[in-house]
């Protein structure tokens, strides 16, 4: 211990013996700690709006189909038990929302085009908040009840059908029986979404509506469930299999879309990778400036071995002066990329860049996202990586011959 | 007890082409208590016998002794403990430590050592008190003069009080009155602590103060004279 403590000073007081050069290491080691941290927080915030808008496009944290629903998503695979009765199962499940679906793919046709388009049945209470829509943004209305007759599209759908607020437009798809089922409805509301495409891949009407038209009596296609954390799905798992019978099948919702599923791994792995790639830029820089230090320090270093102090001492103290400049340089880098992310956390306008992003899911402001665990991964990787980067010249020193070295000129 | 003790030491350097004896076949033995001056020209082999006694610089071959355990076979970390211990330095040049204060040069053995805290602080103290040093105990080596330095590293070597201490031409950047100081110093601590001494130097006034004078030349003891008898 009493060696530890005269470790620490004189590799301390070492650090500081050239100034500048410890400065300007330090600010390497600051703006590298900084532009790891800050740069994975944009990247974590991209990707979990990614994720956030993926699973607000509907899949919920986790759903209940019929088994063969993701093959053929069609009405023919409906779940095989009332709507009535998944109410009743779910009402006090303690969820922190959940709703039932009827999800068909239909065509809609103006007077002018049609598009193919998802149409779901829905209860507008149940799903407030739950979908990507905000009800309170919506042009015009969104639905009401569960028997509203209007119908509420997409504002990128609108622009394509050259359809607006108010016009009727038709609605196609297939019964059970695979007979045409349509209807006309009037456009009550036109939804705007942060990602355009889901305004024209999705029409939502009222549930009863929808199960009416299709002539399904009380059946629905989905149950979508909500937890408190897309991250922690398995209680939400384990609780909505718990809930239904063995003849439907219960999908988390990384199962449901795989890309967005495989999005949080592929993450992870890069911010190890951007990490460790900043580091090795840094531990040039780190690595001469340890040289540099051993090599001005050559007869101080054999001073101390020809009075008793150990090599390993010797290479203990160049190790704690690479590590003390780091902890520095990262308790500093680590303080800024906080202090940079608060102004921002609130979301950064990108719809500059909006349209190119929208292909990949993305919404059109950022959130940064400063998780402790990346601080932590920064800060240990950089800590274990230039405790290694510093071996070597600490070696180095630990091995001089004590009276060569004190007599080095 | 012999304090030291060397066999028939022998070490060649190479300098380009030629080979230079430092050691040629030298045998000597310290008693315990003593005062020894090496005196030799240089390049006449004095420092290098130095080292070889201090564990600083291994010889070709021959056998070296400190307290009757032989250390020319001892490995880095044992030699370091054996110097940590038993051994105090004082050098030419280049004493301390830069980045430590002359207090916290002179604790620096101590602290190595695993001293209290507060036994290393009184001590260290007390020792630049006695070698003139008050006042400057918080002074880094560069706020120092080279004779205060000198004193420090003094300091630093006896603070500890050692079985023996190897001195490497120590007045050597110092005036006479310094000079005479530490050899004072250096007899006090011989004659009432038994602390053998044993000194490389051309200084005269430094081989007045040995009790035992040792001449070398090209490597090999031309003369072994008992100051105190004669």
């Amino acid at each position: 211990m009493h060696r530890v403590a005269i470790l620490l000073r004189l590799a301390w007081r070492n650090l500081w013996r050239n100034h500048r050069r410890t400065a300007i290491m330090l600010m390497a080691v600051v703006l590298g700690a900084w532009a790891m941290i800050f740069m994975t927080a944009l990247m974590r915030g991209m990707v979990t709006e990614v994720v956030k808008d993926g699973i607000s496009a509907l899949p919920g944290h986790v759903q209940v189909h019929h088994p063969d629903f993701s093959d053929d998503p069609s009405i023919a695979n409906l779940i095989p038990r009332s709507d009535a009765d998944l109410q009743r199962r779910f009402a006090d499940a303690g969820f922190v929302q959940w709703a039932t679906r009827v999800r068909v793919p239909a065509v809609i046709t103006s007077e002018y085009d049609s598009r193919g388009v998802t149409l779901l049945g829905i209860d507008p209470q149940q799903e407030r908040g739950l979908t990507f829509v905000d009800y309170d943004s919506v042009d015009g209305r969104f639905l009401e009840s569960t028997d509203d007759p209007g119908i509420v599209i997409g504002a990128k759908l609108a622009r394509t059908l050259n359809t607006e607020l108010g016009k009727r437009i038709v609605l196609m798809s297939q019964d059970p029986d695979n007979d045409i089922a349509d209807r006309g409805f009037r456009i009550v509301g036109i939804f705007h979404a942060n990602v355009t495409a889901f305004e024209e891949a999705f029409v939502f009407a009222g549930k009863s509506t929808v199960q009416e038209l299709l002539r399904i009596g009380d059946r629905v296609s989905e149950v979508v469930v909500l937890g408190e954390d897309y991250r922690d799905v398995e209680p939400v798992y384990a609780r909505t299999l718990a809930l239904v019978d063995g003849d439907v099948k219960v999908e988390r919702w990384n199962e449901l879309d795989p890309y967005l599923g495989s999005m949080l791994g592929v993450m992870d792995g890069f911010v190890l990778v951007w990490i460790v790639v900043i580091f090795l830029a840094l531990s040039f820089g780190l690595v001469n400036t340890l040289v540099m230090a051993v090599f001005e320090r050559v007869r101080e270093i054999g001073l101390m071995l020809a009075l008793g102090m150990r090599p390993v001492n010797i290479l203990g103290q160049i190790v704690i002066e690479s590590l003390m400049l780091l902890a520095l340089g990262l308790a500093i880098g680590t303080a800024l990329s906080w202090a940079t992310v608060q102004p921002i956390k609130d979301g950064i306008d990108i719809s500059i860049v909006g349209e190119g992003l929208d292909m990949w899911g993305m919404s059109s402001t950022l959130y940064p996202e400063l998780l402790l665990s990346d601080v932590i991964l920064a800060n240990v990787v950089v800590l274990i990586l230039g405790f290694l980067a510093s071996l070597s010249p600490a070696w180095r020193a630990s091995h001089y011959e004590p009276i060569e070295a004190i007599t080095k000129v | 007890m012999s304090a030291v003790t060397c066999v028939d030491l022998c070490k060649t350097y190479r300098q380009g082409e030629v080979d230079i004896k430092a050691l040629d076949h030298v045998s000597i033995e310290i008693a315990e208590g003593g005062f020894v001056c090496l005196s030799a020209p240089s390049g006449g082999g004095k420092t290098t016998l130095l080292n070889a006694i201090g564990g600083l610089d291994k010889p070709d071959s021959g056998e070296v002794y400190i307290a009757g355990r032989r250390i020319d076979n001892l490995s880095k970390g044992e030699l370091a403990d054996l110097r940590l211990r038993q051994i105090g330095f004082v050098f030419q040049a280049f004493n301390l430590i830069p980045v430590l204060t002359a207090r916290e040069n002179v604790e620096f053995v101590m602290q190595v050592q695993g001293v209290p805290a507060a036994d290393r602080g009184q001590k260290a103290l007390e020792i630049l008190e006695e070698v003139g040093l008050e006042g400057l105990e918080d002074r880094r080596p560069a706020d120092m003069s080279g004779g205060q330095q000198q004193r420090v590293a003094v300091a630093r070597a006896i603070v500890s009080q050692p079985a023996l201490i190897l001195a490497d031409e120590p007045t050597a950047n110092l005036d006479s009155k310094t000079a005479d100081g530490l050899m004072d110093l250096f007899r006090h601590l011989n004659e009432h602590h038994n602390t053998t001494f044993v000194i490389a130097t051309h200084d005269k006034r430094v081989m007045a103060y040995a009790k035992r004078l040792i001449r070398m030349l090209d490597g090999r003891i031309v003369e072994d004279i008992d100051q105190d008898a004669s």
